[in-house]
Parts: C-alpha cells; sequence; structure tokens
C-alpha cells in the first residue's frame, strides 16, 4: 500500500518547532459520548467516511475522552515536529492499559485498518504523521516510571515517560539514562525507542539502541511480546536491535527497560576557536588519534555561531569560522589529564583560541548555545529547513565545500551544525516559503545533500529517522532487493502491512518513479556521465 | 595469506543450492563448531577464504573486513594503532574468524562495560537464501536509515544468511589498567560488583573466581591511580594472562576433567545483582555477576525452571546432548516470528538448519 501524501499549502511550511504539536497529550474536555447511537462527528476536514462499525468497538474499550473523532479535538494530533506534513486521523484513541492496546489492535486487525502510534509528536521526520483512514495510537496516557534498580542498573518505564524525567528519577541514586536527543524534555522514552535516537554524547555512550534492555510490544494481531531480557543479552534472534530505529512500522512499544548509567564525577568543556573550518575538522581527528574519546564534539559554523550569539550570548567568538566545542567527563583526576590534553591538540590544530568553562555556569551556557542552534537559526530567517546526513569524518571538508557551493548556486544560506564526533551533519537551509519557488528549490537542495552524504559513504540520516520525509531518498541509498528484503523483515511482524503504512521503507514502484539514481555505497552507477 | 574477495563464488553455490533445496553448513576456522546444536546434514560452504580488511581509518573508529578474516589478524592491525575491538571477543582457537564470532555473538569480560559484539556492528554485507548480496547499515557511527538488519544478524548463527563483511565501530585501548582482587565470598562479591555499576569509576571486568573477587580498571593513567585507592583489593600481578584465559576459557574451571564426562558447562545469564544460586555445581561469575558459569550434572529442564523464576535464560555451552535444544526455548508468538524472519531471509530454509533451533 502506497500513501500519497500531497504537498501542503506553504503556510504550513517548515517553521521548524519543535513545540508546535507538543500538547498532544494535554487532557481533553470529554464530551460525555453514549456508548451505542455514535454521534457523527462534525467539522472533519477530510472528506473520510468515518468507521461506525469501528468507532463503536472502540467505544465500548475505552472511555469516551479517549476516543477523538472531532476534528477540533484531533487538531494537535495532526503532525509531529516535522509541522509540514499534516493529516486528520479517522480517530484518536488515548489507550491507556496494555490490554486496551491490544483490544484496539486485535479490532483493527479484524478490520482492517491502518494504525499509527504516537509519542509525545517531537519527530523531525513525519514518522508519526497520521492517515486520513486510520487510527492514531497515542501512548500519552502511558507516563508511568515502574521500577527503578540502582543494584542492577535499570529502569523500567511505560513509553509515555519522558526522556528527562527517567533520569531525574534515576538522580537520587547518582544515575541516569544517557541518550539526549535535544528535545529531551519533552520526547518520550517510546518515541526515542522508534526512532533510536541519538543526542549529543552519543559517540561515547551510544545510541538508544545501545542503552535499552527490554520492551514489551504489541504486534498488529494483538500478541503481546517480550522483547530482549531484563539480562544483558537474551536467546534467539536480537529482535531488540530490530526493533529499535523501526519507526512504528513493526510493533507498538508499551514498556521500555533502559539500562542506567553511573553519573560522572566531572564534566568539563573546551571552547576552540578556528579560522577555517577544515582546520576545525582536522582537530577532530586529532583529538580521536590521540586516544580520547569526549563526551560530546560539537561544531558549528560562522552563521550558527552568529545565530547562536545573537540569540543567548553564549559568549563565543562571533568572528570564527568555526568553533569545536569538546566535552570531557569522568573521574577528577581523568578529566584533568585530558583537559590538558585536548587544549595542546587544539591549539597544535590551529586554534585561534582555546577556553575552558571557568565554572559549571559557564560550561552550561557553552551547551546552551549549542542546543539552541536551531531556535536561533529561526530567529533569523523566516524559516528554516534542517537535514541530518551522516558522513565519514574525513569527508567533512569535501562535503562543507559542496554544501557552501551549491549555496551560492541556489541563492540560500546554510548554517551548518555538525556531532562532529560521530560525523552527524545537520545543515540549515534559510529561506523564505513566501517567496515564489524558494520552497522548491530548498528541497532539491536539501536532496541534493543527502545525495551527496550518500556519495561519499554516509547516509541519508543519522538521528532523525525516514518517516515521511526522507522516503524517496531511501530510495539512493538501498537497492530494490534491499528495500524488498526490508518489507519481507516487516511482513514478519505484521504480514498484514497496517502498522504505519507508507514510512520509513518505499515501495519499489515509488522508487521507479521517483526515478533516482541508486547511489550504493559510495558510488554512482555511470560516474563517467555529467549530472545536475 | 592473501586477501580475496570471493563473494561471487559464494553468491553461486548459494545460488544452486536456493535452486535445488541443498542444505549449507556456514563454515570457517571451525573454532566455534562446538557451540549450539547439531545443525542438520548439509553441504558445507566454507567463507574462510573471504578474507582481508577492506577498510580501516583509525581517525574514524571503524574497521571493514570480510568474514573469513582471523579474528587476530583484525586485532593486529587495531593494536598497530592502539586501538582494539572493545567488546573483547573470545577467539576459542587461533583460527577464529570475524564472520564466526559476529555470528556467535560472542563478547568477552568488558561487555557489560563497553557493550556487546552487536553494540560495535556498523553495518554488514550479506548473501540471503535467494542468493542476493545485501548491503545495511553502513561505515558511520550514525545511521537509521532502514531496519538494523546489520546487528539483527549478530547471534543468529548464520540461520538466516551468510555474512561477508562486517563494519565494526573500533576504540582506543586504555592508556594503563590494573587489577586488584580480594577474598570474599560469593554474595559479597556480587553485591560489590553490583554496587560498582552505581560509581562511575572506569572499571572494564569484575569477576568472581576461586573465593576471590577480581575487578580490572582500565583507562587514562591518572584515572587508574584515582581509582585504585577507591576500590579495595590488591594488585594482582599478570593480571592480562588472567583475563585472557577467563575470556578463552583456559582457566582450570573451565578445562575441569568432570566436562569430558557427564558433567555440562553452563551459561547462566541473570540480572547481575541476583544473589548467589543455590544448585549444586561449581560456579564462575564473570560480567559482574551478570553472566555465569556452572560446571554441574543437573539436568537442564530443572536448571531452566530454577533460572527462569531468577528472571533469566540458560544455554548448554559445552557437553551434553546436542540434539537437545541448547539455548532457552522462545515463547510461541516469538517462535512465530523467528520463523517468519528465517523464511524472509532464507524462504527454502537452507542455511544452518537446526543450529540454532530445532524449529529455525
Amino acid at each position: 500500500m502506497d500513501v500519497i501524501f500531497p504537498y501542503m499549502p506553504l503556510e504550513f511550511y517548515t517553521r521548524v518547532n519543535y513545540y508546535a504539536c507538543l500538547h498532544a497529550s494535554r487532557s481533553h474536555t470529554s464530551h460525555p459520548q453514549p456508548v451505542t447511537g455514535v454521534p457523527l462527528p462534525h467539522n472533519r476536514k477530510n472528506d473520510v467516511a468515518l468507521n461506525i462499525g469501528l468507532l463503536r468497538a472502540l467505544r465500548s474499550l475505552l472511555p469516551p475522552e479517549s476516543v477523538l473523532v472531532d476534528a477540533e479535538d484531533m487538531r494537535p494530533f495532526e503532525c509531529d515536529g516535522l509541522a509540514v506534513y499534516r493529516q486528520l486521523p479517522m480517530v484518536v484513541v488515548l489507550p491507556e492499559t496494555i490490554e486496551q492496546v491490544q483490544c484496539i489492535m486485535r479490532l483493527c486487525h479484524a478490520q482492517q485498518v491502518p494504525v499509527v502510534a504516537r509519542g509525545a509528536g517531537t519527530g523531525l521526520s513525519g514518522g508519526a504523521l497520521p492517515l486520513a483512514d486510520g487510527v492514531l495510537l497515542s501512548l500519552a496516557k502511558f507516563k508511568r516510571i515502574l521500577s527503578i534498580d540502582p543494584h542492577n542498573a535499570m529502569a523500567t518505564v511505560q513509553p509515555g515517560v519522558r526522556n528527562l524525567a527517567i533520569s531525574e528519577a534515576a538522580a537520587t541514586y547518582g544515575m541516569y539514562y544517557a541518550p539526549d536527543p535535544s528535545s529531551q524534555i519533552a520526547c518520550t522514552i517510546g518515541g526515542n525507542v522508534a526512532e533510536n535516537s541519538g543526542g549529543v554524547h552519543c559517540l561515547k555512550y551510544g545510541l538508544t539502541v545501545h542503552n535499552i534492555l527490554m520492551l514489551k510490544v504489541v504486534t498488529m494481531e494483538g500478541d503481546l511480546l517480550t522483547i530482549g531480557a531484563e539480562t544483558l543479552d537474551s536467546p534467539g534472534y536480537d529482535l531488540l536491535a530490530l526493533m529499535t530505529g523501526s519507526e512504528g512500522m513493526l510493533g507498538i512499544i508499551v514498556e521500555v527497560t533502559v539500562k542506567l548509567l553511573a553519573k560522572p564525577e566531572r564534566a568539563q568543556v573546551v571552547l576552540a576557536a578556528f579560522d577555517d573550518v577544515v582546520k576545525a575538522g582536522e582537530a577532530v581527528g586529532a583529538i580521536i588519534s590521540a586516544g580520547i574519546i569526549p563526551a560530546g564534539l560539537e561544531m558549528m559554523d560562522n552563521l550558527a555561531i552568529q545565530a547562536a550569539e545573537d540569540f543567548v550570548h553564549a559568549g563565543y567568538p562571533r568572528d570564527a569560522e568555526a568553533i569545536l566545542l569538546c566535552e570531557l567527563d569522568g573521574t577528577h583526576a581523568e578529566v584533568s589529564e585530558y583537559i590538558a590534553t585536548v587544549r595542546k591538540i587544539l591549539t597544535g590544530s590551529g586554534a585561534t583560541e582555546v577556553r575552558t568553562a571557568v565554572d559549571e555556569a559557564e560550561r552550561q551556557l557553552f551547551w546552551k548555545g549549542r542546543k539552541s542552534a536551531f531556535p536561533a537559526v529561526g530567529r533569523i530567517s523566516p524559516d528554516y529547513y534542517c537535514m541530518d546526513g551522516t558522513i565519514p569524518r574525513r569527508q567533512l571538508p569535501h562535503v562543507l565545500r559542496r554544501i557552501s557551493e551549491m549555496s551560492a548556486e541556489y541563492g540560500l544560506a546554510v548554517a551548518n551544525v555538525f556531532h562532529a564526533g560521530d560525523g552527524n551533519l545537520h545543515p540549515l537551509i534559510l529561506f523564505d516559503a513566501n517567496k515564489p519557488g524558494e520552497l522548491e528549490r530548498t528541497e532539491e537542495y536539501g536532496r541534493r545533500i543527502l545525495q551527496l552524504c550518500v556519495e561519499v559513504g554516509g547516509t541519508i540520516t543519522g538521528e532523525h529517522g525516514v518517516g515521511i520525509e526522507k522516503i524517496d531518498q531511501m530510495c539512493l541509498q538501498f537497492n530494490n532487493t534491499e528495500l524488498a528484503q526490508f518489507h519481507a523483515v516487516k511482513a514478519a511482524f505484521d504480514p498484514s502491512g497496517l502498522l504505519n503504512p507508507g514510512k520509513a521503507v518505499p515501495t519499489l514502484p515509488r522508487c521507479a518513479e521517483f526515478g533516482a539514481m541508486h547511489v550504493h555505497h559510495g558510488k554512482l552507477s555511470h560516474p563517467e556521465l555529467e549530472r545536475f | 595469506m592473501d586477501e580475496q574477495d570471493i563473494s561471487l563464488a559464494l553468491q553461486q553455490q548459494v545460488l544452486d543450492a536456493f535452486q535445488n533445496k541443498t542444505p549449507l553448513a556456514i563454515t570457517g576456522g571451525g573454532s566455534k563448531s562446538f557451540l549450539g546444536r547439531t545443525a542438520v546434514h548439509a553441504q558445507p560452504i566454507d567463507i574462510s577464504k573471504h578474507r582481508g580488511i577492506v577498510e580501516y581509518d583509525p581517525c574514524e573508529l571503524v574497521l571493514t573486513a570480510r568474514s573469513g578474516t582471523p579474528l587476530q589478524e583484525i586485532e593486529a592491525a587495531l593494536a598497530e594503532a592502539g586501538q582494539m575491538l572493545a567488546f573483547e571477543p573470545p577467539h576459542f582457537g587461533d583460527s577464529a574468524t570475524l564472520g564466526g564470532t559476529i555470528a556467535c555473538a560472542l563478547s568477552g569480560p568488558r561487555r557489560p562495560y563497553s557493550g556487546s559484539a552487536r553494540d560495535f556492528v556498523l553495518g554488514c554485507q550479506m548473501l540471503n537464501g535467494r542468493g542476493e548480496i545485501l548491503r545495511f547499515g553502513g561505515q558511520v557511527m550514525k545511521n537509521v536509515a532502514g531496519y538494523d538488519v546489520s546487528r539483527l544478524m549478530v547471534g543468529t548463527y548464520g540461520t538466516l544468511g551468510i555474512l561477508l563483511e562486517t563494519s565494526l565501530k573500533v576504540l582506543p585501548r586504555p592508556a594503563a589498567s590494573i587489577t586488584v582482587a580480594s577474598e570474599c565470598s560469593a554474595a559479597e562479591a556480587i553485591a560489590s560488583m553490583s554496587g560498582l555499576l552505581g560509581k562511575p569509576y572506569p572499571v572494564d571486568g569484575a569477576c568472581y573466581h576461586g573465593d576471590r573477587c577480581y575487578v580490572r580498571i582500565s583507562g587514562s593513567a591518572q584515572a587508574v591511580k584515582e581509582a585504585r585507592t577507591r576500590i579495595a583489593g590488591d594488585v594482582v600481578a599478570d593480571a592480562e594472562k588472567f583475563w585472557h584465559a577467563l575470556r578463552e576459557h583456559e582457566l582450570p574451571f573451565f578445562r575441569h576433567p568432570s566436562l569430558s564426562g557427564k558433567a555440562r558447562l553452563y551459561r547462566i545469564m541473570v540480572k547481575p545483582a541476583t544473589p548467589p544460586l543455590s544448585i549444586e555445581g561449581s560456579w564462575l561469575l564473570d560480567w559482574g555477576g551478570a553472566q555465569r558459569w556452572l560446571r554441574s550434572d543437573e539436568d537442564i529442564a530443572t536448571l531452566r525452571r530454577r533460572v527462569e523464576l531468577a528472571g533469566g535464560h540458560v544455554t548448554v555451552f559445552r557437553g551434553g546432548d546436542r540434539d537437545e535444544e541448547i539455548f532457552q526455548p522462545l515463547s510461541g508468538p516469538l517462535l512465530t516470528i523467528h520463523q517468519r524472519l528465517k523464511a524472509s531471509f532464507d524462504p527454502k530454509n537452507i542455511f544452518n538448519r537446526g543450529r540454532l533451533y530445532a524449529d529455525l
């Protein structure tokens, strides 16, 4: 089943705002509804026939306030963090027990109705975009921390628990949950698992997949599976790895057991300024070659520095072409030793200035600049479009040069924010959706950046996921046999193809239509041909 | 031996097997042949000649090698650049290859602290049961495009396909390392090892063997020096030899004469802080208490029931009847998913039939 999403009206386009759709979990005022004699909802934007039988069955399963059909009630669920794509679902359900989720799934399976799961809706690739003829299953009511076990360094939580809330609860024991996506105050752990979320500390502490132990998952057929175990490994195939990052295509995550780590005794950050981005890139390689794995290693280019400085006054050097933020953590003596080494390497790599945060307040300020880079860029441009490619780090100078050349070609400015340690690049293309043609140019420019990432041996998405946004670019990265294998994997979990259809993996006809040149493993077929 | 790429020859063998529904037994160095179940009698397909490091740039922290590459060759290349495979894989013989290590998901003493074999896999190239060469993941640290098939391949015992190439994240070797040991009971060792999980010390190994609790501390020179003052115990001489012998099952515990008789070596996975299990036999606790080795005559059914009650699972690592289930049996719905997944990669069920589970 291939779902076609039309382009949205311009006024919806990417004022990318993490918080645009965050309030999905607010309590809804209940409209007492009779269980039988379902009233037809009014004010539905889409002319989609409501499945009355299904609605009646849902209302018999759930309290009235947990089944939403009015457009006005469903509005908060119409998009995720990629607000460009909007679609009202047929119905929104908000179950609060695993049994309810199982019943909903059995019902939808029996009636062949597609289901899209949703956490906090902070995803950036449209993975939680509803389907007009589908059920949107919100896990917002699953927000209890079930247990924290410091002796075994683990916590079991419901999927609607916020990422940061886990670390806050574990803090009593001097522990924390390591992955920290920038939306961590709002995003939930269920969504983190679905997207395999990263953050600024991935190089040292890994992604979500490295930091979870066990999942409880409800299949499309309504079976409850335990995947993984409370032990460090589990019998059979590593379905935990497969489930992580599967974008809601394989099952509904209803419980998550995460690993906890001891909080480092000390964390310290060094800021280095460079008059050349290439030198900054080389400094990153030099730090890693010296045998140091920083807790965080971030790069920003001049435009991102300017924007961040205007916004939060982080104390960044405005005239620098690039800055690096290098965070070291560990025990007291360890951090002191690494700071001394890193300072020496940065100076040796041609940094024009090297500053160690004098205290915790300054460390926080240095990070605040980086973490608010996206909204900061949002202030200097009417709109921006955030890309998420990953490249082998040695390709950084080449990729930055190409991005800058294309910037001139398209007449669109770009600010670069980069998880330099692990090669994850976030170019932010600045544009004005109200200027005719800019949106189309921006999209084309973005596509070419992703193509470039694949050409140099990287990937179209490091941490934001494919969702609906990058579905065509999947055709660049994978050939037909690989895509067919992905579809077969999905069918093993969801033979009827009802879970989040149309996302993450394109159909083969869609790729044929996209007419993409497949640039597999960094090699274009027919590299001798000129391409425009 | 020379590097060579024999993927096309391997592909032809698989295509023939697909055509004729011939079961295949994937072999490499043969060092892991004692693991898992006795597979259905099958035609061998040898990957040991498909070898060589394809790409290694220490600065990128990524190494890509063909499956037949000897683990020793990979570790030597990494050591030259001051790096290592941080999951510290056991070799179980000089002929160990990368492919076998990944297929069997083997990790050593550092596993609870750095991660497992699967944690370090970034991408792979594989041959599925239709004879298609597929590439998943990549050579970069972060990649969420498509399902994570490369990590799924880890620990499948060759039942989903033939790994041709694997890309791994590698890490710098710690600048310094010491091991301290102190005499204590098993219960005390479990408490102190699990207590270390809540401390920010650079511990990268903890085990209990012969009435002594061993803790390995590794990191920068200063970090090790500092941690030494905080973790009690006497410094162990020749510690590297000890951890190597533990990893390779060369300690006398693993070579006990009873193992050539009726006794079996069980691998028992529990939550690390689980108190000592009162099951007759000799115990050695590794992975800070999370992976426990038991040498015992106890029959597997009884043992599984006892361990399941503690939330764990059991593998018959050495000895016993290899026609029985060696790994903890899967629940019904989970087994169904496994069978469907197996069919999605290997529709004619040609690869390593029965090696992991009788029904797979």
